[in-house]
């Protein structure tokens, strides 16, 4: 069996996922500076990112058996950054994430296939603020000779989980329209 | 160059009067909206600060390359020296802030780490790259800017008015033709 597990956590930073393929289990290891989840909403259709700061995942992977591939995904909601603490602030709200209550997002994928060379699609539940949707998210994989990387986009429609109540529902301010990007670069150790 | 002229141009007039009205409704809706919570309303309201800024930025720079090929009538004979003068300095300095008050915004949003998108529909490049303590004095800068306009379109508005209701000269009226010219 050439797949192995990697579960990796870093506490500060980012973290991330796991690889396969060669070397031993434990020769794999996020680089916490060149991994990241972010969330690109449009105000005004002024785009604004904003960044999960902690998460950690857990990746099975084996480029030539996508099929078996499996990865899960744990953000810490109150990690989210938009660059300015007033908007911080807000986006910790009850009407946003309402970060107290539900103060994990998670994504775990229910099966993956290939989907062309270096592409796989990982369809998964995602749940945010409590609420789980089915989503695909388009991977794509590169090995390099000392790393690993993952990197894709889900669209997601804000509303669906109920991101931004009351007032905030008006989609003319803020879209409903949002890209959640990763990229997880895995590095030999 | 055109001969020396002894009115303004309709163009200059228009020019001066969208500036002049964007500026009245900007530098309030500017003083209210910083301290307002978040809201959607917040938002939009910065949105249009900021379109209304490209617009007097194009308007401005219009309007100095007509004041280039079309010189403005000269200040009337029968002022002393010393308010020529001044009328000169500060009509330079109205030129340069209505240029540079939308710029150092521009500047302060990228810097702020938040692009300008005109209108909403045309992305304006980020000049800066997102740096807070950077922001923070670009935000002191747009401020000091936006009162030191302030204060000289209001010098300028009195003297326009002393000129009108105390000369009784013809300076108010060249900018304002419907009042009416003396023959």
């Amino acid at each position: 069996m050439k797949r192995t597990t990697i579960v990796l956590a870093i506490a500060l930073g980012t973290a991330a996922p796991a690889f396969a393929q060669a070397g031993p289990p434990s020769g794999w290891g996020v680089d916490a500076a060149r991994s990241s989840i972010t969330a690109v909403s449009r105000q005004m259709n002024v785009p604004v990112e904003g960044r999960f700061r902690r998460f950690t995942a857990q990746v099975s992977f084996d480029p030539a058996r996508p099929a078996d591939a499996k990865a899960q995904v744990e953000i810490d909601i109150a990690s989210f950054d938009l660059g300015a603490e007033e908007f911080n602030r807000e986006a910790a709200r009850k009407e946003w994430f309402d970060a107290t209550r539900y103060p994990k997002a998670t994504f775990v994928t229910s099966a993956v296939k290939a989907a062309g060379p270096g592409r796989f699609e990982a369809a998964g539940k995602l749940t945010i603020k409590g609420r789980t949707m089915d989503v695909v998210a388009p991977v794509s994989f590169k090995a390099e000779d000392n790393q690993n990387v993952f990197e894709g986009m889900v669209p997601i429609k804000r509303l669906q989980f109920n991101i931004g109540e009351g007032e905030w529902k008006d989609t003319s301010t803020v879209a409903d329209e949002v890209q959640i990007k990763f990229r997880i670069v895995a590095a030999r150790k | 160059m055109a001969s020396p002229a002894t009115d303004y141009t309709r163009t200059a007039i228009a020019l001066h009067w969208l500036i002049a009205l964007l500026i009245f409704g900007m530098f309030p809706l500017g003083i209210y909206m910083v301290d307002l919570p978040l809201s959607p309303q917040k938002l939009k309201i910065y949105s249009w600060h900021k379109w209304a800024g490209v617009t007097v930025f194009l308007l401005a720079v219009t309007r100095a390359a007509w004041r280039v090929s079309h010189p403005a009538p000269p200040p009337s004979a029968a002022m002393p020296a010393w308010q020529r003068s001044a009328a000169n300095v500060i009509h330079a300095l109205l030129y340069i802030l209505i240029i540079v008050v939308p710029l150092s915004g521009w500047l302060m949003s990228s810097a702020k780490g938040f692009q300008t998108v005109y209108l909403g529909i045309i992305p304006l490049p980020d000049l800066l790259t997102k740096d807070k303590a950077l922001g923070d004095a670009l935000a002191w800068l747009h401020r000091f800017l936006t009162f030191t306009l302030g204060a000289l379109v209001i010098t300028h508005f009195t003297a326009a008015l002393k000129h009108h209701l105390i000369d009784r000269d013809e300076v108010l009226a060249r900018m304002l033709p419907f009042l009416g010219r003396k023959k």
